[in-house]
């Protein structure tokens, strides 16, 4: 079995596994839970591989202490990065204490089996478990990836559906890093710099204090927070010192920057990525398509819990890698990094790089002034939304060369947009409070994600079907006034968007019916498979004439190119508004580790997918984000939900797939397609709103 | 339903009733100075004095002095919902409804719902369904679930979207939260328990 990175990274066994006292197997992990479900699906693994029962493991999940170091929990490789270390590093210490319980049985280690973690000795238990012979392991050996995980056939956990293991508690009122009470908690509110270089001149101290409360004012540069017992007294300093702060050189931004005509329109770092376009077309079609700046909005505003005792700094935070966190804490309060232990507590989900590591620097900045005392700081929603980073703003135009037969003989996807990784710690990228400290860190061009890690802007950006010639050319623009970074399915969202779009165009063109025209392109079986599966479960051969107000459109991707597939029908209505009524959708995610975990999450990526499509766009005005709170920002409601529909392909003998954002580009392709089949005509720009159905209708075919 | 642990951080939110909790606190260690006021709120069946400013939100009241963690800061400007507690039974938004207008009226939260150790069958149509992904909203969900299956016991879906609709979820759980919450319907009219 290879080794997978995380594997290389953290080659002890003991980093990763663990027998306790009270006959449970602690498996620890680098990734963490935002919602998705991982907890409960690296359990499984875990279980599976040990033979125990599913509460017989416990995990430690995002501990820059204990735990293995494992980035940020992103891309979708959770399951295919620690997942997989976390069934070699089970198998191997499986063999080795079957290799112990065999010489201490006298037996043949093939006679043995586990069953809950005991040993059976041709079906009959021995009274020898793993927690009596633990300490005959070597567990500070390294992983060798030498033995091999148990067949498929004999699971009997993963492919389960087994209960997410959090959600007791989030029914009952518990669960989240915001519900942490220690004693002495102070809660904590910031006073936020109005961009990079803002000074702060005027500051009404006197006022705030007066204000009662027992508000403590914390001050470091350009950097101001609030802190008291009484969340309430806080919470109103930081709003009052927001609306009466004067500001030296405050950010200042232009409405018409937040769109995608702006950013194309800015001088950019251009690169070609594959395949030259040939020379020998008979035709040539090209198709532009825009999506805005786009919120993560998150529904609950980033918090984080530092304290500063005895030299040490321990921070709890949502953020999405405990390591990487804390070598940024440590880098930027120039604390050696065995002075912070950063852990992980559960929050919101957050679908990308949100405030969440922004918070955590911001608390350990307070405990930092004020050692001994538990720090609270929670961002208020109007922070949230006008300082995590952003999604860009993107236009794609796909240009198809076409040959004889109709079908494209060369393809490039033309993309301008700002980075989509700027994680704090990569590239230069740094948290956000270091700006407003004495020593900002330098300015820096952001540069994207690399092709080979998925790619940021270009993620999904070469089409998957058969076509000789393919590539990319990337306009990647670095002036941008907001910081921006990664959102769920990052580029792939409108390059699957356009891909799709112009596939439509082209069968159209060859007079052919969609669903046939890309299968007839397509000689992956995985990806033909995903295709005539929805095609049946939407019953697509019905699909009607179209141009009628009702129409029926259908998008594909593998995420990455690597990594799940993806096929999603959509059926829309259209008069003066976009109305999704039913969505379809086959997935072929490898080996399943939990079905209905994996549903979920293709249930909501392709909700949240609707929402961008049809309704979201980040707004700016002079003094920064516009859209501050969920009017502003609005999202997808209960009226707008379709039925949706999921079913997987089974591919049980295929390795795990990272499936959590597999299925919101074809989804959002599928709405496009649908509307331009009910319409006659294409919208070729995200959102889809009213004011651009009256425009496309204005525009005609 | 069988369960591993999940390792919690050290330190766990109290859901004790203590009462004053908060504020005892706060004056112990002298980070609240001006705290004269009073007020007499009924909350989950229970009676609480509490040393607060009726101005107080209640969202804060019951998080921060009654140490009930379900209710949730989302937004605080009444558009989100997931700090949805029922007054008298009718949907409140707690992050901006000030306390003292609530005395001599029947506060109920997310921590009221299970009775007798109990599941209220709303809380288990939601673990049948396993409606919830990351399940910041779902307390909000299930008090506006609650306020409707008290009025009205045989909801259509369209009801279930109209009553709900307030209350927003950013990880797309709504399919799952509204056969959840046709599930608990069924439960509650005694019917077996499949809403679909």
């Amino acid at each position: 079995m290879a080794i997978s990175q995380s594997l290389r990274d953290n080659p002890r066994l003991e980093r990763w596994l663990r027998f306790e006292p009270d006959r449970t197997v602690r498996v620890a992990t680098g990734k963490v839970e935002l919602g998705q479900g991982i907890l409960t699906a690296l359990a499984q693994i875990a279980a599976e591989e040990l033979d125990l029962r599913i509460d017989q493991v416990r995990i430690l999940s995002g501990d820059s202490i204990e735990g293995p170091g494992e980035g940020y929990t992103a891309s979708s490789w959770s399951v295919e990065h620690s997942g997989s270390a976390i069934r070699a590093v089970s198998a191997e210490v499986r063999a080795l204490a079957f290799a112990r319980a065999a010489l201490r049985l006298n037996a043949a280690p093939e006679e043995l089996s586990v069953r809950e973690g005991e040993f059976l000795r041709g079906g009959t238990a021995t009274g020898l478990d793993y927690w009596h012979i633990a300490p005959e392991i070597d567990l500070s050996a390294e992983a060798t990836g030498a033995v091999a995980p148990k067949p498929i056939a004999e699971h009997r956990i993963v492919g389960r559906d087994i209960p997410r293991l959090d959600l007791m508690a989030k029914l009952t009122g518990s669960g989240f890093i915001q519900d942490i009470d220690m004693p002495g908690m102070l809660h904590a509110r910031t006073l936020r710099q109005p961009g990079r270089g803002a000074t702060l001149l005027r500051l009404d101290e006197d006022a705030i204090r007066r204000a009662g409360g027992g508000v403590q004012i914390v001050r470091r540069a350009n950097f101001v927070a609030f802190a008291g017992g009484d969340e309430t007294a806080v919470r109103k300093a930081a709003a009052k010192a927001t609306e009466t702060a004067v500001w030296a050189t405050p950010r200042h931004l232009r409405p018409e920057q937040a769109s995608a005509g702006w950013i194309a329109a800015q001088p950019s770092h251009d690169r070609r990525i594959g395949d030259a376009m040939p020379e020998n077309a008979v035709d040539r079609l090209s198709i532009r398509f825009s999506r805005p700046f786009l919120s993560h909005g998150s529904i609950a505003p980033s918090c984080a819990l530092a304290l500063w005792k005895d030299g040490v700094l321990s921070v709890w935070s949502h953020a999405q890698g405990m390591h990487p966190l804390r070598t940024n804490i440590s880098a930027t309060l120039g604390l050696p990094v065995d002075k912070v232990a950063c852990h992980h507590a559960q929050g919101a989900g957050c679908y990308g790089h949100n405030g969440a590591d922004d918070a955590a620097l911001d608390a350990a900045l307070v405990a930092m002034e004020l050692p001994g005392q538990p720090i609270r700081l929670c961002w208020s929603r109007e922070e949230e939304f006008g300082y995590e980073p952003l999604s860009s703003a993107m236009a794609v135009e796909v240009h198809a060369s076409v040959g004889t037969d109709g079908r494209p003989v060369g393809w490039t996807t033309e993309i301008w947009s700002a980075a989509h990784g700027q994680r704090p710690g990569v590239g230069g990228a740094y948290l956000l409070a270091a700006e407003a400290l004495e020593t900002p860190p330098p300015e820096r061009k952001p540069f994207d994600i690399p092709e080979e890690r998925g790619g940021g802007a270009t993620r999904n950006a070469i089409p998957l079907y058969d076509i000789v010639a393919r590539g990319i050319d990337f306009h990647l623009v670095h002036d941008v006034p907001v910081r921006t970074s990664s959102l769920r399915g990052l580029g792939a969202t409108l390059n699957v968007f356009a891909i799709e779009g112009l596939m439509d165009e082209l069968s159209a063109r060859a007079g052919e019916d969609p669903l046939a025209y890309r299968l007839s392109l397509l000689a992956d079986p995985r990806a033909r498979a995903v295709l005539e599966k929805v095609g049946g479960m939407a019953r697509w051969s019905k699909r009607g004439p179209g141009g009628t107000g009702r129409g029926m459109g259908i998008g594909l991707a593998r995420y990455k190119n690597s990594s799940a597939y993806a096929a999603v029908v959509a059926a829309v209505e259209v008069d003066d508004a976009v109305r999704v009524t039913d969505i379809w959708c086959a997935v072929d995610a490898g080996l399943v580790i939990n079905p209905d975990g994996l549903v979920n999450q293709v249930e909501g990526n392709i909700v949240q997918a609707i929402s961008w499509t049809l309704i979201e766009e980040a707004r700016f005005g002079e003094d920064g984000v516009a859209s501050l709170d969920w009017q502003s920002y609005p999202v997808i409601r209960f009226r707008d939900i379709p039925e949706i529909r999921v079913e997987l392909v089974d591919a049980s003998g295929q390795d795990p797939l990272g499936v959590g954002e597999c299925a919101g580009g074809p989804a959002a392709a599928a709405i496009g397609n649908a509307v331009a089949h009910a319409l006659g005509t294409r919208i070729r720009d995200m959102p889809m709103t009213r004011e651009r159905i009256i425009e496309a209708l204005m525009r005609g075919g | 339903m069988s369960s591993a642990a999940v390792y919690l951080p050290p330190f766990r939110a109290k859901r004790s009733h203590i009462r004053t909790f908060g504020c005892a606190r706060a004056r112990r260690t002298g980070h609240i100075q001006s705290m004269n006021e009073h007020l007499t709120l009924t909350v989950n069946g229970h009676v609480h004095e509490i040393d607060a400013a009726g101005t107080t939100p209640l969202l804060d009241v019951l998080r921060n002095h009654l140490g009930l963690k379900g209710s949730r800061y989302g937004c605080g400007l009444e558009q989100c919902g997931a700090c949805m507690v029922l007054v008298d039974g009718e949907t409140v938004y707690s992050c901006s409804r000030e306390a003292g207008t609530l005395e001599e009226r029947s506060i109920l939260t997310v921590e009221g719902l299970a009775a007798d150790g109990a599941l209220h069958p709303l809380q288990q149509a939601f673990l049948d369904e396993q409606a919830g992904q990351c399940g910041y909203c779902l307390s909000g969900m299930l008090m506006a679930a609650k306020a409707l299956l008290d009025r009205n016991p045989s909801p259509t879906r369209a009801d279930i979207v109209e009553a709900l609709d307030p209350n927003l979820c950013r990880c797309g759980s709504h399919p799952r939260i509204l056969r959840a919450v046709a599930r608990a319907a069924a439960v509650l009219r005694g019917e077996a328990g499949d809403g679909h």
